[in-house]
């Protein structure tokens, strides 16, 4: 266990290093920034701001679908690339806690980017009377964290199939934008369009979460979609030492 | 300790090592030498829980390699043969972060010390992607001492250093030798020579020999080899020296009145040959002894074993 924190606190403090996961954070910010003033600076012009704090979080899905893929591009891939996942494979830690660790160290710098754009729905709070739901925003706001830890997950799981960061970071991304479409193929009726529509990814969101609703099996969906990934990131990371 | 029986790695249909059966000791420096592409680098990796072997076993410390692999990465040092490290971390940094997964015990004073032996203390701030090759070699060789591990296992460790620095690490090496298991693989025979005590020349994933720098040159060198040089035709030479005591063999060699004599091991019979020459009214011109360099043995053993697999698999 402990392992698994020293690997996640190590990745963590390489983000606050890195000019690559400031980029992402700033440009995120930037984006947000722009909708946020836009909606407030029309709201303002019709007298009537919408009291939504969710007015960043639809976009903010939509950004992190590319941000998700460019901090977990080298996770893993770059410790291959440059020969250090022989050090860390041969360091008494077992493969689950290093794919674990390295998940969580990109978990913990993402929610923490993530809480700084509260400061959107705080302002509009302020703004506004009675201000906002603050229900529905922790709720929203809860199921985007679950929604960015299996993005997440699934960038671990892809890094540690190759060698090339590029390759991982474009990788994620097709699988991910793929679970995006899907359950548009799934719009019939009948068991097998039932199980695409289970496997899109952002309805699982957008249906309850998004709304102020915790619905259970959309937090089983993320929380398996997790788990799923990073077991078979071990298993990925296994079969290395088998090559 | 190191315990190793018939250990075979397949890479696809390639086999890298084959059936490698050796031991070494605690207190022992063993070298592993061999031209690229031997398996040293394979056979390291293994022993170092980095990937499992085909088929064989291999005990290091006392714990299996593929059953107890976590047992065995506590207790193992690594030298990699691409030194792993992480560029945008300082030295220090980078040995905090091996330490606290290592489970070092008093880690600032364990680092300090490890940094004086690898004699980088005044480049412990440095960033380790502003080091010199030869420095990262360093750092990584503290990284490999830092838990002050069983065994050592070095994969050409003094590649890259200075000459000053080759002695240091040498010199390091051969203190932890005192205590220690240490396994290292180098191209350099004059550094496996002077370093180990036990010597494994290894060659297209096999064996071909093993034993202390010193009988390895004298087994390899097969025997004694001498030159003799008389004012003489070679074929009157030839059943002359072919009677003296302990002769094996006599051959006449592309010069003049030169032959080559071959003793058995161990035995010098230059004074013997040199009577028999002058006792048959001969002039004697020339008496050397021939014997072979460790060099010329390892040159000539790793291409005679190269030359009888091409032949089999032809
Ligand atoms: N990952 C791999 N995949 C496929 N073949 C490999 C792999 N690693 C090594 N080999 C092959 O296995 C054989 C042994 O390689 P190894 O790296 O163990 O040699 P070495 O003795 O360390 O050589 P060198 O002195 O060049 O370091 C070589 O033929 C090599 O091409
Ligand atoms: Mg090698």
């Amino acid at each position: 266990m402990r392992n698994i924190w020293i690997i996640a606190g190590r990745e963590l403090r390489r983000y606050f290093v890195s000019p690559v996961a400031y980029a992402v954070a700033a440009m995120l910010y930037l984006i947000l920034g722009v909708i946020f003033f836009i909606n407030i600076y029309f709201g303002l012009q019709t007298g009537q701001i919408n009291p939504d704090g969710r007015m960043v979080m639809g976009p903010m899905v939509t950004i992190l679908l590319f941000v998700a893929p460019a901090l977990t591009m080298r996770l893993i891939a770059d410790e291959a690339r440059m020969g250090t996942l022989e050090l860390l494979l041969t360091a008494p830690v077992r493969d689950w806690e290093l794919v674990v660790g390295k998940w969580l160290g990109v978990f913990g710098f993402m929610v923490g980017v993530i809480a700084v754009t509260w400061i959107y729905p705080l302002i509009l709070h302020r703004m506004t009377n009675p201000g906002i739901d603050q229900g529905v925003l922790i709720t929203a706001y809860l199921g985007l964290v679950l929604l960015v830890g299996s993005m997440l997950a699934v960038g671990v799981f892809v890094s540690s199939l190759f060698d090339n960061p590029m390759a991982a970071f474009f990788t994620t991304l097709a699988i991910l934008l793929g679970l995006w479409v899907i359950s548009g193929l799934g719009s019939g009726a009948g068991t097998a369009s039932e199980i695409i529509r289970y496997l899109g990814i952002v309805d699982h969101y957008y249906d309850y979460l998004y709304r102020g609703i915790i619905n259970l099996p959309d937090v089983v969906y993320f929380l398996s979609l997790t788990s799923l990934a990073l077991f078979l990131g071990t298993q990925a990371v296994e079969s290395r030492r088998w090559r | 300790m190191i315990e190793v029986e018939g250990l075979t790695k397949y890479y696809g249909l390639h086999p890298a090592i084959q059936d490698l059966t050796f031991r070494a000791e605690t207190g022992e420096i063993v070298g592993f030498l061999g031209p690229n592409g031997a398996g040293k680098t394979t056979t390291m990796r293994i022993l170092t829980g980095y990937m499992p072997p085909t088929s064989g076993t291999a005990r290091v410390a006392g714990f299996d390699v593929l059953e107890e692999s976590l047992e065995v990465r506590k207790r193992v040092g690594y030298l990699p043969e691409t030194v792993p490290l992480y560029p945008e971390m300082t030295v220090v940094e980078y040995l905090e972060f091996m330490g606290s997964l290592r489970r070092v015990p008093e880690l600032e004073t364990r680092i300090e010390e490890v940094l004086e032996r690898v004699d980088m203390l005044e480049r412990a701030e440095s960033y380790i992607g502003s080091l010199s090759k030869g420095l990262r070699q360093r750092v990584g060789l503290g990284q490999a001492l830092l838990h002050d591990p069983e065994v050592l296992i070095l994969d050409e460790p003094t590649i890259g250093l200075d000459p000053a620095q080759i002695i240091e690490v040498r010199n390091l090496i051969q203190d932890l030798g005192a205590d220690h298991t240490v396994m290292l693989s180098t191209h350099i025979l004059s550094e496996a020579q002077q370093v180990c005590d036990r010597v494994m020349i290894i060659n297209r994933g096999r064996i071909v020999a093993e034993d202390t720098p010193a009988n390895l040159q004298a087994q390899l060198a097969g025997a004694e080899q001498i030159l003799v040089r008389a004012a003489a035709e070679a074929r009157d030479l030839v059943p002359l020296l072919r009677a003296v005591n302990g002769v094996v063999e006599v051959k006449p060699t592309e010069h003049e009145g030169e032959v080559e004599v071959r003793s058995a091991p161990g035995q010098d019979v230059r004074p013997l040959v040199a009577r028999a020459v002058v006792e048959a009214d001969l002039d004697l011109l020339e008496l050397r002894s021939a014997g072979l360099s460790l060099e010329e043995v390892f040159l000539q053993l790793t291409r005679e074993d190269a030359g009888t697999e091409a032949r089999a698999e032809g």
